[in-house]
């Protein structure tokens, strides 16, 4: 009955979904009051059906309910309950239904607490909303139904595809989804004031906590998911500018963009038509990021579910919702005023240098991206665009990127003076060259690209500090904290990401245990090779014990998997984990002789890419509480005076 | 700013609809063929799979002699409709030798117990090492090797009745 029930709840979140676009849509024709007025109930009332269909799904999963299809395609009742739990959106059917749910969420959460934006783009932006959910309704209900059963009942699932168990990956996808889901409740609001032709400070206002927060999930996604693949895929790489992460940069990029447009639009009501463009660009981006995972349309390292079926049905979706928006957008913003006027420099300059930087970085991950099915259209050729085009044509504008962002919190709004700005990031320039002349100096075989990066990051990390110098610190608002420390995050990978580039030192060897290999003062002894068994898979594991120069002796254990329900072989990598670096450590296949291949790598400052990425997002985080809390208190301000009047 | 370069968006995305829509109609071609075809087949040595059979190396398919290398697993269903051909094949006199692919003996066994056992020799591969060394990438597959041990032709999928003739004038052409 558990899988009826949450069948009938997402028939019935669909229906007050439909229920919600047409009290918008026929409300805003007819200006009429009592439409808007119910639209907010229906709202939070959409979202609180969806969310129990999902539950229900999650506890189908939990008690192993071998008579659901989902559940025996994508569970074992032997698997550890962390996994059940994460089957749950480890599919295609059960991601979706994420989705929809967290999108349901949303609009539930505006309904009950957006009380800045005029009420007719409210109302049009819950239209939006609930017209966008409609597509994944439909598309779950008609053809991929989360809850159908399954007759004959089998005695025991498949379980999750191996590589995906792993604590880390189990909650990838939903992090990485609430910043899509996040980035369509902006564009929501776009279309919404599109519609209403009111597009101003307070609907970027709006805006701004939802692209602030969907940038934060998606900051946290890649981080994350670059770390996964970096130590499950165990080929030692950070990135590898495969489609399906591209399909979570991109998106990505254009969040970043759109958050600095909408803080021009808030602050200096300018860039309008810029900012609404990014807003559908940025949802484009996710929806196309999941349509290039999810239809199989491009090869991947990583190909999860493919179906062109389901392929066709998100692609009209998209050819609906940015046909739409795009076909909008060229008829409505001709009449939106572009807004106030600013000088080249100025911190807006510097904010729209940001924009057109990041979009085409943008433009050539895309075109990257899509080349080889543009190919394959036309000449029917099959070729893959690799890591050399990409670092290529993206390494040196990231790096121009870099730099604009040391210098535009230095700028003033509106214009500036161009001496005196050089006078104020001098020292950063300072440091810069006196690191690339140290750099080249003493240091052999960095790329210049890397040699570049790592000089730009010590200047870039002093510079973004710059913003507090001679202010007082208490006084500062927290959301400009959250932006020195956002900016000092990328300082931070970027030391990470040139370090690793120019100074990982590799062995490959055939070893029997008891041999030794060496590897920068490294020493590593293979002692032992073990069998393994561990709850739904057994190993082989290596021992392996590794000294730094004199140091102490740790104990590291590469493992070899097999997944007996999947026929799947996954390969453990060890990491030995320093403050200068890490050990990372692969163990191959045996050959007869009893040798094993065992690949070393030490990458010094590998680390700082993560933290330095961890370090943007908790930026991020403190300029949404530093936002909202500024907002909640100018609104209390604000009733208070309208109270005593 | 110019009008119709607002539509600009719009054009480009249209541009890619228009891309992906015939990448997702055109049929995908996914069959791996093997760059091995041609060439020398490389050194392997398998143990045996089964106790009535014995292992196969690549020693013994230079024997002069033109032969099949079939691919198997008993957890592959195309390989039962394959059977009944390969055992047709046996009777016309060719020597087929097989690689059992990610497969335990008593599978191999209770396979071969049912469907017959067209194979002079059938070597385990438990990891498939030695299928991916001969670039076949799913199961079943068959290769003709000439006496010399080079590999002719990579016959993908199931054999079916209507490919028995064309198998044989390979064997034939390759003697």
């Amino acid at each position: 009955m558990i899988a009826e029930t949450g069948l009938i709840a997402l028939w019935l979140a669909a229906a007050l979904a439909l229920l919600q676009f047409a009290l918008g849509a026929i409300g805003l024709r007819a200006e009429r009051n009592d439409y808007y007025a119910a639209i907010r109930p229906v709202a939070v009332a959409q979202g609180l059906f969806v969310s129990l269909s999902f539950l229900l799904l999650i506890w189908l999963f939990l008690r192993s309910d071998m008579s659901v299809r989902l559940v025996v395609m994508n569970s074992a009742s032997v698997k550890p309950l962390l996994y059940k739990f994460a089957g749950t959106w480890g599919n295609h059917e059960g991601s979706m239904l994420l989705w929809v749910t967290v999108m349901g969420l949303a609009g539930a959460f505006i309904a009950l607490f957006e009380r800045s934006l005029n009420k007719r783009t409210l109302v049009a932006t819950l239209a939006a909303q609930a017209f966008i959910s409609l597509g994944f309704y439909a598309f779950l209900l008609v053809s991929s139904n989360p809850f159908e059963r399954m007759f004959p009942v089998p005695a025991d699932g498949q379980g999750l595809n191996p590589l995906l168990q792993d604590p880390g990956l189990a909650f990838h996808p939903p992090t990485l989804y609430f910043g899509y889901v996040g980035l369509s409740v902006a564009f929501s609001f776009a279309v919404g004031a599109m519609i209403t032709r009111d597009v101003g400070a307070a609907f970027a206002k709006a805006m701004r906590p939802w692209v602030l927060g969907a940038w934060i999930f998606l900051t946290l996604g890649i981080t994350a998911g670059s770390y996964w693949a970096y130590y499950e895929l165990g080929w030692g790489g950070w990135w590898f500018w495969d489609p399906v992460e591209n399909a979570s940069l991109m998106p990505w990029l254009a969040a970043t963009a759109l958050l600095h447009s909408v803080t021009v639009l808030a602050t200096r009501d300018s860039l309008r038509a810029w900012t609404l463009m990014l807003a559908v660009v940025a949802f484009s981006m996710s929806m196309i990021g999941t349509f290039l995972v999810r239809s199989g349309i491009l090869t991947s390292v990583h190909a999860f579910a493919v179906d062109p079926e389901r392929g066709s049905f998100i692609l009209a979706l998209l050819a609906i919702y940015i046909g739409g928006a795009m076909a909008l957008f060229a008829l409505r913003v001709g009449t939106v005023k572009e807004g106030k006027r600013f000088e080249l420099v100025s911190r807006e300059g510097a904010l729209v240098a940001n924009n057109l930087l990041l979009s085409v970085i943008l433009a050539l991950v895309f075109i990257g991206t899509l080349y080889p099915l543009l190919v394959e259209a036309v000449t029917g050729d099959k070729l893959s665009v690799g890591p050399p085009y990409f670092n290529l044509a993206t390494g040196p504008l990231a790096l121009l990127l870099v730099a604009v962002m040391a210098a535009g919190p230095l700028l003033r709004w509106r214009r500036d003076n161009p001496k005196a700005l050089l006078n104020r990031i001098s020292i950063p320039i300072l440091i810069t060259a006196a690191a690339l002349f140290a750099l080249a100096l003493f240091t052999t075989g960095m790329s210049i690209l890397a040699l570049l990066g790592l000089a730009l990051a010590a200047g870039v990390a002093v510079a973004s500090f710059a913003p507090l110098w001679k202010r007082n610190l208490r006084r500062t608002p927290l959301h400009t904290y959250g932006m020195v420390i956002a900016h000092f995050g990328i300082a931070v990978a970027l030391v990470g990401m040139a370090c690793e580039s120019s100074f990982t030192e590799e062995r490959l060897v055939a070893a029997q245990p008891g041999d030794e290999i060496a590897v920068n003062d490294w020493k590593l002894k293979f002692e032992a090779i073990e069998p393994m068994a561990g709850p739904n898979w057994t190993a082989l594991e290596g021992r392996i014990t590794a000294q730094y120069g004199d140091g102490a002796i740790h104990e590291i254990t590469p493992q070899n998997r097999m997944f007996a329900a999947a026929q799947t072989q996954t390969s453990e990598a060890a990491l030995l984990t320093r403050w200068n670096g890490q050990l990372y450590v692969v163990l191959g296949d045996g050959d007869s002789e009893g040798r094993w291949q065992i690949r070393v790598w030490w990458k010094p400052f590998v680390t700082l890419i993560w933290y330095g990425g961890i370090l943007v997002a908790l930026g991020g985080f403190l300029a949404m509480v530093g936002r909202l809390r500024r907002g909640y208190k100018q609104r209390k301000q604000r009733e208070f005076v309208e109270a005593t009047l | 700013m110019n009008r119709w370069l607002l539509w600009l968006p719009l054009v480009l995305f249209g541009l890619f609809f228009a891309a992906v829509a015939t990448g997702l109609i055109m049929p995908k071609d996914n069959i791996i063929e093997s760059k091995m075809v041609g060439k020398p087949m490389p050194t392997f040595a398998l143990p045996a799979a089964i106790e009535q059979r014995p292992g196969l190396s690549s020693n013994d398919l230079v024997k002069g002699k033109p032969t099949l290398l079939n691919i198997f697993a008993s957890w592959c269903v195309p390989c039962i409709a394959e059977a009944p051909q390969l055992l047709e094949l046996q009777k016309a006199g060719v020597e087929i030798n097989a690689i059992a692919s990610r497969d335990t003996p008593e599978d191999i066994a209770n396979f071969l117990n049912r469907w017959g056992n067209p194979y002079t020799r059938i070597g385990t591969d438990t990891t498939s090492k030695v299928q991916l060394e001969l670039g076949s990438s799913g199961v079943p597959e068959t290769f003709v090797i000439d006496g010399n041990g080079i590999i002719v032709h990579q016959h993908i999928g199931d054999i079916r009745q209507e490919d028995i003739d064309k198998l044989l004038e390979l064997l034939e052409d390759a003697g």
